[in-house]
């Protein structure tokens, strides 16, 4: 009898996944789709015991791989995706699609995998399966995520080969030990990792993916997309990197650089998925800073964020599903008739900006306190442009434009039973988890060290107040005088230019080149093989030299040859 | 009982050589001749088996041919190593002969099917000679039996395909040429031990210390001799003519024993009589051997990638599978050897139903070009899904007889720290992908020809030829899902006879 406690409680998601990809009944699937994260929670239940877990070993080839490690670091992570999956579960029970329902599984599974393995290549082998599997919910958006898809996949596989060199040095370095632990950027092959990871992460020039990804994919598939893929990418930097000084400004470049994007998109999907950028960049900070209390900000940023941020995507994507569009221009008026779904992303809009009472306002704040107690000005000051950032586009821009503005003369149905269920689910958690008089010690209770951090002192809530009515009166000004970027349907490009654009091109030309090229390689060979295709017909055909009755043809003289090469060798190794 | 499990061995040789000679003068009544080699086999089968059981109960069998002592005497000896070769000749042979009645009605000439059976005979009395024979002599008589049966036998594909005649005759070259450079090797060993018996061989040769430069030399004449004969790769040149050629039965039969039977004579002189622990023989093993391995896993991967014929493809892949083996000699250990006997064993069940399907292929539609498989997926489904299933076992795909070996052999080499030979290995499987897909691809995704308008109607193999290619396509499978269970036992000690100190 296997022990079910030495295996990763992942693979029964991807298990689950596998099942459904075969199974015709929808009704069965939406069954695995929502029990299976249950029960991997579970599982995490039975085997954490508040201390570090090292199961599953097994050696292949000479290496030990540690398939399960549970401690108070990826434990958070386990059950985060384990209720992320099973939200979205509930979200995706309207859609009757086995790709969506088996690749979401298989998704989920393999980046609670990820999380929970030991040691770097498995970390790799799920890695690579978070981006196989993905891609295809980025392909149920239609023709025109196909090229978008292809280029997340590529990308992603990209970061995960990195991380397997890095890891390959790294284990080199230390004596084949290929163990998941702090790796420091000194270390060999650190460099290789950090860029594998901060791909993954949306690193500044590395996050192209994300928003030309995320927005094409279906409605259900970018809200599963949304919550792992970036999340593991931070788990892995909070695991290796901690207390890297260089991560601190890559995550303060990330917390402002999409503020201006988001603010001048009109795709709210892509607004989205700038903030969530800019989102990372807080926890990438506070992996940088790595003092406990910052690490502390950053396990409960991540897990509130996932809520917060899946419940902002559901609640577009509520309306996507309404109404067919998430674009900025097209929408509008909306709270007339579908009041629940504006409720839901309105929390979901103050969560995100870090509203008291309200998701973000305990984490965000542990990360700046954390930022202030290092006496790192420069970066305080750009986490706090951020957030006001953050207020701008994610907590007015889009439920503003959406629910209110200009009426578009949509009326549409309330977003169907399960979304609502879902996002309420979301928005819940969102109030509890910062709720004052105990909520947010729940919140403390699965940080990796015990914090009595207060978060709502007077002078703390007074100057975020400040800070969120100071943006919402910016807004208010720049709408009144006509400066805020109208809504213009307009696709902006970022830094994918590079490859979208310039890469293209290049690669148009070298295909030119490589047609003109494979003309005249096409001549040289067809030479060439022909030259060859005589000689093996004058030598084996049955017209050839070997035919015609010659015995001391070629093979004869071959086996002289093997025979002095043979007797010259034995005479040497027998001297 | 008592009686047959002693004497079973000399029955499974004398047997067949003698009933060969009553074969060929059998009257040409219908079937007659085909009825009695079949009974023979199955005699020989069930002696082969016995002698196993036996080998497995004692470890060693000694048998005194006319209860003449060893050194004056033919002994037989029968061990871990060639007791499972036995039956696989002899199983291999039944498994034939039960094909051959509708397979030899069609490709040999009428008034020659009596001659025929009785060379199949010689050719099998031959090989199992071969295999159990003590004596380094008596090994090189029963080799020129098999293969003197054996140019006839390819010879006689003539009636159907004229290039059998100058590929029999090639084959005589060469493999006289094989067989010239063993008997030298032999008399060499001779001369320097004065004993013909291979037992005595090695323990004068270990006393020696390796011996002197005669039994280097010996040793390089009955390397490249049994190289020849066993198709390793620069010396193979005789064997894609040969197995293109000859009628179909007699192909799968060679494919499946004669150069596994070569195989083991290589075996058997380089870890039985001389030994690794001798520098040369260890040198030659490592760089010669292995090299020529390696060279001849890619090159004749290749070379199947480019061909047009089905049979040319499946025999230069065979030349690519002795690579394998050889390469587990060339590893050196236990693992390495009982991969590459393995991967012997394996790949005489799957070759073997490879040809004879492509055997039935050519017997309903006249196919011998890959070009000619379309439709074959709806013309002749059972032949083609057993087909298909030897050719993923061929490749490698897991849970079939491929995967077992190849990843035992895979194994072997990781251990030894030869990654590249692993990578060599998985590049070979890819290339075997390539080959065997590209049938696969017209069989199954080609609509079946026209004539005059009408699409071939579905035409299967009579029973005789469906009954031996679907039962090797369910022993891949069988062998690929529970091969741990006794095959694996059976190459390890095998490995344990070649290396049974196993300091290497």
């Amino acid at each position: 009898m296997i022990d079910l406690y030495q295996i990763n409680p992942g693979l029964w998601v991807i298990l689950a996944g596998l099942i459904c990809s075969v199974m015709p009944a929808n009704s069965l699937r939406k069954a695995l789709a929502i029990l299976a994260p249950i029960f991997a929670a579970v599982m995490i239940f039975n085997i954490y015991d508040s201390t570090e877990v090292l199961a599953g070993q097994f050696e292949i080839g000479g290496i030990t791989l540690t398939t399960l490690r549970i401690d108070n670091l990826s434990v958070v992570w386990g059950y985060l995706f384990c209720l992320a999956g099973f939200i979205n579960a509930i979200y995706a029970l309207h859609e009757k699609s086995w790709i969506t329902d088996s690749s979401a599984l298989v998704y989920t599974g393999a980046a609670i995998a990820g999380v929970l393995s030991g040691d770097m290549l498995s970390l790799f082998v799920f890695w690579e399966l978070t981006a196989i599997s993905s891609v295809f919910l980025v392909w149920q958006g239609g023709d025109r995520a196909y090229a978008a898809g292809i280029r997340y996949l590529v990308i992603q596989v990209f970061s995960g080969v990195l991380l397997l060199a890095g890891a390959v040095m790294y284990a080199n370095a230390n004596g084949g030990d290929f163990t998941f632990g702090y790796i420091g950027i000194d270390a060999p092959g650190a460099w290789l990792l950090l860029i594998g990871m901060g791909i993954k992460a949306g690193f500044p020039m590395l996050h192209m993916w994300m928003q030309d990804a995320y927005p094409k994919a279906s409605i259900t598939g970018t809200v599963i997309l949304s919550a792992f893929t970036t999340k593991f990418a931070i788990y892995a930097l909070a695991r290796a990197f901690p207390g890297t000084d260089l991560l601190i400004w890559i995550g303060c470049i990330m917390t402002c650089f999409p503020v201006f994007f988001a603010v001048i998109e009109n795709d709210l999907r892509r607004v989205l998925a700038f903030s969530l950028n800019n989102q990372l960049g807080f926890m990438v900070a506070g992996i940088g800073i790595g003092t406990t209390m910052a690490m502390n900000g950053v396990v409960g940023q991540v897990f509130v964020h996932v809520i917060f941020k899946s419940l902002l995507f559901m609640s577009i994507g509520a309306v996507m599903y309404r109404t067919g569009t998430a674009k900025a221009s097209e929408l509008g008026g909306l709270f007339r008739s579908m009041p629940y779904t504006t409720v839901l992303c309105l929390i979901g809009a103050g969560s995100i900006a870090a509203f008291p009472l309200l998701a973000a306002f305990v984490t965000k704040a542990m990360i700046l306190s954390a930022a202030v107690e290092e006496h790192l000005w420069i970066p305080f000051a750009m986490m706090l442009f951020a957030s006001a950032g953050v207020m701008e586009h994610s907590g007015i821009k889009v439920p503003h434009f959406t629910f209110f503005a200009h009426d578009s003369g949509r009326r549409v149905k309330e977003a169907p039973w399960n979304m609502l269920v879902a996002m309420s689910l979301a928005a819940l958690l969102c109030i509890v988890l910062a709720w004052p008089w105990g909520g947010y010690e729940l919140l403390y209770s699965i940080m990796p060290y015990t914090t009595d951090y207060k978060p709502y002192t007077w002078d703390h809530v007074v100057f975020q107040m400040q800070l969120l009515f100071a943006a919402i009166f910016a807004f208010n000004l720049l709408k009144r005088y006509k400066l805020y970027p109208a809504e213009r349907r307009a696709e902006i490009v970022d830094a994918d230019i590079l490859y979208r654009r310039v890469g293209k091109n290049i690669a148009i030309w070298a295909d030119a080149v490589w047609t003109r090229l494979s003309a005249t390689m096409t001549a040289w060979r067809g030479r060439g093989m022909k030259h060859i295709g005589r000689r093996l017909y004058h030598a084996f055909s049955p017209a050839g030299t070997l035919s015609q009755a010659a015995p001391s043809g070629l093979p004869a003289v071959l086996t002289a040859a093997v025979l002095i090469f043979v007797l010259i060798l034995a005479y040497v190794a027998g001297a | 009982m008592d009686w047959l499990s002693t004497h079973a061995v000399a029955f499974a040789i004398v047997l067949p050589l003698l009933m060969a000679a009553v074969v060929a003068m059998l009257p040409n009544v219908k079937r007659l001749a085909w009825l009695v080699a079949l009974l023979v086999a199955v005699f020989v089968a069930v002696a082969a088996s016995v002698v196993l059981q036996t080998q497995a109960g004692l470890g060693e069998i000694i048998y005194e041919m006319g209860g003449w002592e060893p050194p004056y005497g033919i002994s037989l000896r029968i061990d871990a190593l060639n007791a499972p070769i036995l039956l696989l000749i002899a199983a291999m042979a039944v498994a034939t002969l039960i094909y051959a009645e509708p397979a030899v009605a069609s490709e040999v000439e009428g008034r020659r099917s009596g001659p025929f059976y009785a060379a199949f005979l010689l050719c099998v009395a031959g090989l199992m000679g071969m295999v159990v024979t003590g004596d380094a002599f008596n090994v090189f008589v029963f080799l020129e039996v098999s293969s003197i049966s054996t140019y006839t036998l390819v010879a006689m594909g003539a009636n159907r395909d004229r290039r059998a005649l100058s590929a029999a005759f090639n084959y005589l070259i060469l493999g006289s040429i094989g067989a010239t450079f063993f008997v030298i090797g032999v008399g060499f060993l001779y001369a320097e031990t004065g004993t013909l018996n291979m037992e005595d061989m090695r323990s004068i040769l270990a006393n020696l210390d390796g011996g002197s430069r005669v039994a280097q030399v010996a040793f390089g004449f009955i390397v490249v001799g049994l190289g020849l004969k066993l198709a390793m790769f620069p010396l193979h040149t005789w064997l894609p003519g040969a197995y293109a050629y000859s009628p179909t039965l007699v192909t799968a039969f060679l494919a499946s024993t004669a150069t596994k039977a070569a195989l083991y004579l290589l075996y058997r002189f380089c870890f039985t009589v001389f030994d690794p622990s001798f520098d040369y023989v260890a040198a030659v093993l490592t760089y010669i051997v292995t090299g020529l391995a390696v060279t001849g896993m890619i090159f004749c991967s290749l070379q199947a990638l480019f061909q047009t014929d089905a049979r040319r493809t499946l025999a230069f892949s065979s030349v690519a599978q002795v690579g394998y083996m050889l390469l587990g000699i060339g590893i050196l250990t236990v693992a390495g050897l009982a991969g590459g006997y393995l991967h012997l064993i394996n790949h005489a069940v799957v070759k073997g139903g490879l040809f004879l399907a492509l055997g039935a292929m050519w017997y309903r539609f006249g196919i011998t070009r890959i070009s000619d498989m379309a439709g074959l997926s709806k013309t002749m489904p059972i032949t083609t899904a057993a087909f298909t299933v030897l050719a993923f076992s061929l490749i490698g795909v897991p849970f079939t007889a491929g995967f077992v070996s190849k990843v035992a052999l895979a194994e072997a080499a990781a251990a030894k720290g030869w990654w590249w030979a692993v990578g060599v290995i998985m590049v070979t499987s890819i290339l075997a992908l390539f080959y065997m897909g590209r049938m696969m691809m017209v069989a199954y995704f080609r609509d079946p020809p026209t004539v005059d308008g009408v699409a071939w109607k579905r035409n299967e193999a009579p029973a005789l030829m469906l009954i031996p290619i679907v039962g090797l396509a369910i022993l891949s499978i069988l062998i690929g899902m529970r091969g741990n269970v006794f095959l694996t036992d059976i190459a390890e000690n095998a490995a344990w006879v070649m290396l049974p100190g196993s300091g290497l």
